[in-house]
């Protein structure tokens, strides 16, 4: 693990400033361009598999107040992530948003204006946000199976972690940043990754012990999986070449977990390819579960309609699978949890559902 | 079956006293019901008031009290600071239907028929059973006489029950006591109402009224100018019934005819008195006395065949637009309104009496957005409470499209919806009413086409208002944009680069692109003696608010500019010091020829006005003349005088 050279990142950043200085020297008025981030602006990228940003662009410019502000946030920001690196600090994005309040007139306000012109920086200078020395606060969530990592500890030690043996049953934490300079991963013995969306059913599957009696390492979402989750999940599929699995909910937003950690998300398209895992699979719940499984179900509500029409028209869900779950559902009106299963009893899951999608989807190795 | 004859008939024939008639008729006069009772009442005498004190030169200062007994009685309480009116006087005012020193004059007061004080009487006798009560103090130190009387109501006379001395505190005045049936609880939502609403055409009377609960609401004196001094007219032959045109030929000293039409009436001179003796076939040297019937009517006819002037207004004392304005900003101040705007028509004519028309707008603030707006409507000064529907007033603002200017109005006809409130005041030497009660304005088409026009000039202020605040927000922007965030961007730029501090002349003229205009208006109060108004008498007062205004022109253009500056000015004011100096002053504008502006540089004015309030004069309203007037922000194309 080398000490990370933050030359790069430091001219990249002076490129912002610099573009700047010179339009006034050139008395042009002050403008960036950057891609217009929006459904509307997603391409697939053919040589990463994965989506990313069109060729849209918007340009902020100086000639509007609220472009003038953005340009003056920008100044403030890069000028900002420059101190950190020299002082060798990184704050996590919250606690950039607090240090704003002092930026008088470029102060954001709210901490979604400055998370966004953060990943607005990465978009710009193609660098990602830990080059910038920002993290996030939510902490990584949780992993368990037969997995050794080497960790970088802050007393710059190294230490060797197995993901059975030496954590408990919440399992390891995944860090905030998950990068060769943190993290190694020593060994991994596993058939397959299961992405996991709810606490609840990750610790089913653990009290189960689904992991040794199937061989797999079970990874909780949390939800909207953070970037370090989808970053580890990505690593670990590509260096110990381990297939993923993707068990959530059965609604649209479900199927938006899966989609930022399958093709790549929205917001993050312009680093899909370092987040992204395009080999990833739908194990379910899926709408047609419901149906064979006879699953307990709650209507969609008017917000769930509008979600699945508008993944209807997203470029990531346009493959004959989802085409056809999603207007099943839409026909059904009707929607269900991961932990519905335990209708026919706690161990339905790990015992027959399971093992039945595992074989449909032919991952199964008796 | 006897047959009946005249000689029968005659006996029961018998002349019917005027107090009768009321007595039998009290609704005509707004005693209708007890609710309308209490506040007619009060109107009646605080009417009075008003006018006694004016006829003097006085600030009126007026008390109302309403007490409430139990069993529907209340007594109400009204004092002035007038005159006070001399003792032999008192039964005739306060006891006698029909009598009054207004009637007979042509020029605008408030009451004018002699029946308004003496009917609180007789309704308050009739309905209690209680005498009124009368002080009046004439002279400073002479005692007040207090009296009581009641109303004969055969011979219409008061009868005086008791009379004495008294002493009293103020130098003069007049303080009624009438106790009457009335319905406090529901009418008391009224009287405030009546109250405030004269408290705004009235700025320069103070009213203190304390309510049955005790509590006392102050309606502040605005202005410390009483109302021009309406003067009393002859009448215009236009206006003049065929009866008193023959009355007035049997009353007048005149000999000839000609000189009659010239001396009793007003607008005829020699070339109208001409032709109106030529149109009616009638010889100019006749005597008036020794006229037909026959030739009265041919002269009356001829009359309206004649182009006779307008007569001229000084029989008419209207509010004037600025101190609308700052009554209904007094008034208002709770509301917080967005504007109050105002406007004013030159005087007009209907059947030959004057009458002008002033409109005042409050928009926004507090106000309900889902409701009607709300219509005040005053005639002479007095508001109008009741039968809002059947008067003119209503039914012109009813008739303009609303809609064209931005307000709630489904079909384009009706009460405009809004956060508003719609102020109309007439004033005329006869105010047309539908009745005696004197609620609403009759259906006259000239009056109904002025307010028309006050009220859509009012609008297309308000438009143009809106439109000018949107506009400077916008603009606003940029100059925030320019002066704030941009040199800061520069900095910071230059900062993180090492490098120096890039000039921002040229982008700032690249973003900007306009002549820039903006003015700050200040207030000073000052010691010295000032000039307050201009027209002869000049007043001077020893001590006054100064208005300030600085205009800051600006140009953000790339080439030098170089163009008229035109800032309007009430006509109530005097104009002081002027920086630089004008090219041209009148009574509406300044004018300034200004020197050329070189890009990124700009030219201070400044002006003074006196003879204002503080707060009168907020806005500027600035134009400009030979520049296009899209390269300007914060002026108009000046449109000529």
């Amino acid at each position: 693990m080398v000490k990370k050279d933050y030359t790069n990142v430091l001219n990249k950043i002076d490129m912002i400033a610099s573009k700047i200085y010179d339009d006034f020297q050139k008395t042009e008025i002050p403008y960036l361009n950057l891609p217009t981030r929006s459904k509307s602006n997603i391409k697939f990228d053919d040589k990463f598999n994965v989506w990313k940003y069109g060729k849209k662009t918007i340009e902020r410019s100086a000639k509007s107040l609220d472009g003038a502000y953005m340009l003056l946030r920008t100044m403030y920001m890069t000028d900002f992530i420059k101190e950190m690196i020299r002082i060798n600090k990184s704050s996590t994005l919250r606690e950039m948003y607090y240090i704003s309040e002092g930026w008088d007139m470029a102060k954001f306000h709210t901490q979604q204006e400055s998370n966004m012109l953060a990943e607005d920086l990465e978009v710009i200078t193609n660098c990602m946000r830990e080059d910038f020395k920002l993290r996030p606060e939510e902490d990584g969530s949780r992993v368990i199976g037969n997995l050794t990592i080497e960790e970088m500890t802050r007393n710059k030690t190294k230490k060797k972690i197995h993901c059975q043996d030496d954590v408990g049953d919440s399992g390891y934490t995944i860090p905030y940043n998950v990068e060769p300079e943190k993290i190694t991963f020593k060994s991994a013995d596993a058939d397959y990754i299961i992405a996991i969306e709810t606490g609840g059913m990750f610790d089913r599957l653990v009290e189960n012990g689904f992991d040794t009696s199937h061989r797999a390492i079970l990874v909780h979402l949390k939800g909207q999986p953070a970037r370090s989750t989808r970053r580890f999940i990505k690593r670990l599929n590509t260096e110990k070449n381990i297939p993923v699995l993707v068990f959530t909910d059965c609604d649209p937003w479900s199927y938006r977990i899966f989609a930022s950690v399958a093709y790549g998300a929205i917001k993050t398209a312009h680093i899909s390819e370092y987040l992204a895992t395009p080999e990833s699979q739908y194990l379910g719940v899926t709408p047609s579960d419901i149906e064979n499984y006879d699953l307990p179900t709650d209507t969609l509500t008017k917000e769930d309609i509008n979600a699945l029409k508008s993944e209807l028209t997203d470029p990531r869900f346009q493959d004959s699978f989802w085409r056809g779950e999603i207007k099943l559902q839409l026909k059904m009106g009707k929607k269900s949890e991961q932990q519905a299963l335990a209708k026919y009893g706690l161990d339905y899951v790990t015992d027959t559902y399971l093992p039945e999608k595992l074989a449909e989807m032919g991952m199964s190795k008796k | 079956m006897t047959k009946i004859t005249a000689h029968d008939l005659a006996k029961k024939q018998k002349e019917i006293s005027v107090a009768e008639f009321f007595e039998r008729n009290k609704h005509i006069l707004g005693f209708g019901n007890a609710t309308r009772a209490l506040i007619t009442s009060i109107k009646e005498g605080v009417d009075n008031a008003l006018d006694s004190c004016e006829e003097v030169n006085v600030l009126p200062d007026i008390y109302v009290e309403v007490k409430n007994h139990e069993d529907g009685e209340c007594k109400i309480i009204i004092e002035d600071n007038g005159p006070g009116i001399v003792k032999k006087q008192i039964p005739h005012i306060f006891g006698r239907l029909l009598y009054g020193s207004r009637f007979h004059a042509i020029r605008q007061s408030r009451g004018q028929q002699g029946i308004g004080i003496s009917a609180v009487v007789l309704y308050g006798q009739l309905t209690t059973g209680k005498h009124a009560k009368v002080i009046s103090k004439v002279e400073e130190d002479r005692p007040a006489v207090i009296l009581e009387l009641v109303i004969d109501t055969n011979r219409n006379r008061a009868e005086v029950l008791n009379r004495n001395t008294v002493h009293w505190d103020k130098p003069s005045g007049t303080r009624i006591e009438i106790s009457i049936i009335a319905d406090y609880k529901r009418g008391k939502r009224f009287v405030y109402d009546y109250l405030q609403s004269t408290s705004i055409v009235n700025p320069h009377a103070q009213i203190t009224y304390k309510d049955a609960e005790g509590t006392v609401h102050f309606f502040e004196r605005t202005t410390e100018t009483l109302p021009r001094k309406a003067v009393e007219i002859k009448p215009h032959p236009y206006g003049v019934e065929l009866g008193t045109l023959i009355k007035m030929a049997k009353h007048t000293k005149a000999r000839k005819l000609s000189s009659f039409l010239k001396t009793e009436f007003s607008s005829m001179g020699d070339r109208t008195t001409k032709t109106a003796c030529e149109k009616a076939g009638l010889d100019r040297n006749i005597n008036p006395k020794e006229m037909s019937r026959e030739d009265f009517l041919a002269l009356h006819k001829a009359f309206k065949k004649v182009k006779i002037m307008a007569p001229s207004n000084d029989c008419l004392s209207p509010i004037g637009e600025t101190l609308i304005r700052r009554s209904l900003k007094h008034e208002t101040e709770e509301i917080s309104p967005e504007f109050i705007i105002t406007a004013s028509r030159p005087s007009s004519v209907y059947s030959g009496n004057p009458f002008q028309i002033e409109v005042g707008l409050v928009y926004g603030g507090n106000l309900p957005k889902d409701r009607s707006v709300k219509i005040m409507r005053f005639a002479n000064r007095v508001p109008l409470l009741y039968q809002q529907g059947g008067c003119i007033i209503t039914s012109a603002i009813s008739s303009i499209d609303w809609r064209r200017y931005g307000m709630d109005q489904p079909s384009g006809k009706g009460i405009p919806t809004g956060p508003a409130i719609f102020l109309t005041h007439i004033s005329s030497t006869q105010i047309p009413f539908t009745s005696e009660s004197k609620e609403a304005i009759a259906d006259i088409p000239e009056i109904e086409n002025e307010i028309k026009l006050a009220f859509r000039e009012c609008a297309r202020k308000v438009q143009k208002h809106i439109h000018k605040k949107v506009r400077r927000k916008k603009t606003r922007e940029k100059f925030d944009l320019i002066t704030k965030i941009l040199p800061e961007i520069a900095k910071k730029s230059a900062h993180m680069l090492d490098k120096p501090v890039p000039s921002l002349d040229a982008v700032i003229t690249k973003i900007m692109d306009v002549v820039w205009i903006e003015d700050v208006i200040t207030y000073e109060k000052v010691d010295r003696v000032i000039q307050t108004t201009l027209i002869e008498p000049v007043e001077e007062k020893q001590q006054g608010v100064i208005t300030k205004s600085k205009i800051m022109v600006v140009n953000y253009k790339r080439t030098p500019q170089k163009f008229n500056l035109y800032a309007l000015i009430p006509e109530d004011a005097v104009i002081g010091a002027v920086e630089p100096k004008p090219s041209k002053i009148t009574s509406n504008y300044i004018k300034w020829g200004l020197g050329t502006i070189q890009p990124a540089n700009k030219i201070d004015v400044n002006f003074e006005l006196a003879g204002l309030g503080q707060g009168d004069f907020d806005e500027n309203d600035l134009y400009i003349e030979n520049i296009n007037p899209t390269y300007v922000i914060g002026a108009d194309k000046w449109e000529g005088d």
